[in-house]
């Protein structure tokens, strides 16, 4: 198959070895389950139980707060014992509302629906069925995945992405190693609901275990295996990101600020189509999820089958984490995870890997110097951005210069403070910058919105006078149709003048 | 390597620091200026240190004043290499307050008050070459013959004496010791009407493609420079784009009239072409940055230090011709910014 490239990017040091020498284990079930409303992109989940209730392993304990949003389930058996705010996995380190679950240890399952052939199911069900189950994007920012699996439009190609290009996590290598088949299968199943014409799985080069272990699957495919391609993309950092996986394998780009559905494409990671599998065949929603624990502070990196809810910290212990020499947990890969300021917060939906780093591993006061314009930013933006502008309008707060820069089309994806020699932290530059302006327009559209109400109000107002002295030239006699006419118009006409004078209102809420 | 950050990414690329930069592009020098010394004497090794010395103090003068902490900024290698270069363009025996002068414009004015490294619109080092020889046109021409014509040499001590004190040992006056260099003897007799093969053949200062002994420092920047580049401490683009524009225009010209035109070789091999392509040209914080945009950078720089050796009113033009391009560098910038992705082109 015809590979395409795309510009920048980064040839990362993989650290991909240490967890993958050894096998997939299951993590012990914990003594709490920690499960917050919100664990994806949109809504947060609304809570169905109350504290108290015992609830079974499987058990949906809180639906989905709107279209953008998705179900919680309990993980395991047992009792809620409390909702309330907890630390949670966020770049602030925020806490946000858990529902917690004390297990009983028995692991009884609520009545699951199965379905031994998805080809009798229509794709809306099957869409419904993955809403149901949960489950979303495990790839990345998790954004509910029913919602990719109704595109609305001819889906030429679906992609499912295991390209996995951030270093250290290997939770999808390790996945399509030991579950390829269910991995195709929950391809066919997504196939079938978005009714793609032709399926590509992208990995990454430096995982050829896992490409052969898909291989083989497919050639072992009694039905369903024609237009399905497995290939092997070369190994440079941002390869997995979704757009750039897209025009690596097409050729084609998808519009600033579009969608893959556009170019009529679907992307979906492994980690989704094994779930999905899962969901439609033995109706389990998504409880579980392979994480890798690694790093230096580590003894066996290792990936761990986990329940969603279970403290990091009973993770880490399950692996012998040496806390003593222990600096800093990161949730997610070293380019893009983010550092946990708690180690009680639980494993999420979206949290591939644990990655610890080892006291004296870690600079601590890394100097920056000034930017001495070198572009070596510029040449590994996989973007085609030019970040040494980005950074100096964030800096000086220029927001109007650094939208014409095109900071929102900023993938955040950490090229460019990667390869900085002055080692300036750019993107926290871009993050600062991204949310003063968001916060900007939200007060502006606030104040449109006052303002709008205001002059409605004064139209109103206007309008009732007018109707007022129409009534009353009305009940006097002697004036004339004539008079009341004249009278009306021109009390219009004033609150005409008002309303052109306050501006004309804008419509962008 | 790991490091301590707000957020993400938590790593960094060890390969390169900006004061790594520097400490490479200087030790790319070394070898030439070992050579420019070896064939010039002592008072270029006097020159670069008294230069060096006078950088650092200059720099460390206007961060106290600025309010600024000495270290990183001292540390990072900027001024030392903005001083070597000005040291590389300046006669082997320059007299001290000359070097002084110089380099304390250079760090002062063109660097410091600009706001320091990274915010300097010019190259400082070319500012205060360019200051000295609109000031001291006739001491920066003096230049000291290569010890191989010269029948006189200055050991070191007589070497100091007339830097510091300007005198000479008795018997020696400085017109025995110096010459005007190669480009300025070619610019003169070509406008007497010489032939540049006559030319060539009449003064001693002429070796085989350029100024005799000037081949061996040029050669040794040149591999300094390919070094550079192949280390990524430099990209190709701008000094490729600089020589190749600079051989065209020459080659044309050579081509119309061997006579009156001297070769695409002479031009690259003479003055400061070579050092200015690879050292100079290439200073990022007054180039333009992206590749598109270096390519037309360094071929403006070459093209004009032709039109101002052939017309200009100086002998060599590379200082003049990086001013000008810095000055044009955002411009080049703003009109080669790249297609971002996603935005138009024939996939958007
Ligand atoms: S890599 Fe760093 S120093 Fe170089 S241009 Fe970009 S921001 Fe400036
Ligand atoms: S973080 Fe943004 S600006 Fe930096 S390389 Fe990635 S996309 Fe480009």
């Amino acid at each position: 198959m015809k590979l395409w490239s795309f510009h920048g990017g980064i040839a990362l040091p993989g650290h991909k070895q240490e967890s993958t020498g050894n096998p997939l284990r299951t993590a012990p079930l914990p003594r709490h389950l920690i499960l917050p409303l919100s664990q994806h992109l949109g809504v947060p989940a609304e809570p169905l139980v109350s504290v108290g209730d015992k609830v079974l392993k499987g058990e949906m304990i809180a639906r989905p707060g709107g279209f953008v949003s998705a179900p919680l389930h309990a993980s395991s058996s047992g009792t809620v014992i409390a909702i309330e705010e907890r630390p949670v996995p966020h770049p602030s380190g925020l806490s946000a509302p858990c529902i917690i679950i004390e297990t009983d240890g028995e692991e009884r399952w609520t009545t699951l629906q199965q379905q031994s052939d998805y080809r009798q199911l229509e794709p809306a069900t099957i869409r419904e069925q993955i809403r149901q189950a949960g489950i979303v994007g495990l790839g990345g920012a998790g954004f509910p995945s029913y919602i990719k699996l109704n595109p609305g439009k001819t889906v030429r190609t679906l992609i499912l992405n295991g390209a996995e290009c951030e270093p250290y996590i290997t939770c999808d290598d390790i996945l399509m190693r030991e579950r390829a088949e269910e991995v195709l299968q929950g391809l066919l199943i997504i196939r079938h609901a978005v009714q793609a014409l032709h399926c590509i799985v992208a990995i990454e080069e430096n995982k050829p275990e896992a490409f052969h272990s898909m291989q083989h699957a497919l050639q072992h495919f009694s039905e369903g295996a024609n237009a399905i391609e497995i290939v092997s993309i070369p190994a440079r950092y941002p390869a997995g990101g979704e757009k750039q996986l897209i025009k690596v394998l097409t050729g084609q780009e998808v519009p600033s600020g579009g969608l893959p559905i556009q170019l009529g494409v679907v992307c979906h990671n492994v980690a989704t189509a094994a779930a999905v599998f899962r969901a439609v065949r033995y109706g389990e929603p998504l409880l579980s999820r392979i994480v890798t624990v690694t790093g230096s502070a580590i003894a066996e990196p290792c990936n761990l089958e986990a329940l969603t809810g279970t403290p990091v910290m009973e993770l880490l212990a399950t692996c012998g984490t040496d806390f003593n020499v222990l600096e800093e947990v990161i949730m997610g890969g070293p380019m893009m995870g983010i550092v946990l300021a708690d180690h009680e917060v639980p494993l999420v939906k979206t949290g591939n890997c644990l990655l610890t780093v080892r006291r004296g591993e870690m600079e601590q006061h890394p100097t920056v110097m000034p930017c001495i314009r070198c572009g070596k930013c510029a040449d590994a933006c996989p973007v085609s951005l030019l970040p040494q502008q980005l950074y100096w309008h964030a800096r000086a707060k220029e927001f109007d210069k650094i939208q014409e820069q095109n900071l929102f089309d900023c993938i955040e994806c950490g090229c460019c403070a990667y390869v900085c020699p002055s080692n300036i932290p750019l993107v926290q530059y871009y993050r600062f910058a991204k949310s003063e302006i968001r916060e900007q327009q939200e007060q502006k559209r606030k104040a449109d919105l006052a303002r709008r109400r205001h002059e409605q109000r004064e139209q109103r107002l206007a309008r009732e006078k007018a109707e007022r002295a129409a009534r009353h030239a009305r009940k006097k006699p002697g004036i004339t149709d004539e008079k009341k006419k004249a009278a009306i118009q021109a009390a219009l006409e004033r609150a005409k003048a008002s309303k052109s004078k306050q501006g004309a209102p804008t419509d962008d809420v | 390597m790991f490091k301590k950050a707000l957020s993400s990414p938590h790593i960094h690329c060890p390969d390169f620091s900006t004061r790594g930069l520097m400490f490479q592009v200087i030790l790319a020098l070394l070898p030439a200026a070992a050579a420019y010394a070896w064939l010039f004497g002592w008072g270029v090794v006097i020159n670069m240190l008294l230069a060096i010395f006078v950088a650092l103090g200059s720099e460390a003068v206007m961060l106290s004043l600025r309010g600024r902490p000495l270290q990183p900024s001292i540390g990072d290698g900027s001024a030392i290499l903005t001083a070597m270069l000005l040291a590389f363009a300046l006669p082997p025996l320059a007299p001290w307050w000359l070097t002084t002068i110089g380099v304390a414009f250079a760090i002062v004015v063109a660097k410091q008050l600009y706001g320091g490294l990274g915010f300097n619109p010019f190259n400082p080092a070319m500012i205060g070459y360019v200051v000295l020889l609109v000031s001291f046109p006739r001491e920066l021409t003096l230049w000291s013959l290569p010890a191989s014509l010269s029948t006189q040499t200055l050991d070191l001590s007589a070497t100091l004496s007339y830097v510091f004190s300007g005198t000479l040992p008795p018997g020696l006056t400085i017109d025995a010791l110096t010459s005007a260099t190669p480009l300025d003897v070619m610019k003169t007799q070509l406008r007497l009407g010489h032939a540049t093969g006559e030319i060539m053949a009449a003064h001693p200062v002429f070796g085989l493609v350029g100024g005799k002994g000037w081949i061996w420092v040029n050669l040794l920047l040149l591999a300094g420079g390919v070094w550079l580049i192949y280390r990524r401490v430099i990209s190709w683009h701008i000094p490729a784009a600089l020589l190749g524009s600079l051989f065209t225009v020459s080659l044309l010209f050579y081509a119309l009239d061997p006579q009156h035109a001297p070769s695409p070789l002479f031009h690259l091999f003479s003055g400061a072409a070579i050092l200015g392509a690879f050292f100079i040209a290439t200073d990022p914080v007054t180039a333009a940055t992206s590749n598109i945009g270096r390519i037309w950078y360094g071929a403006g720089i070459g093209l004009l230090i032709f039109v101002i050796r052939s017309w200009g009113g100086f002998p060599d033009g590379v200082a003049f011709s990086v001013l000008l391009m810095n000055m044009a560098a955002p411009t080049i910038d703003h009109y080669t910014r790249p297609r971002v992705f996603g935005h138009g082109g024939k996939d958007g």
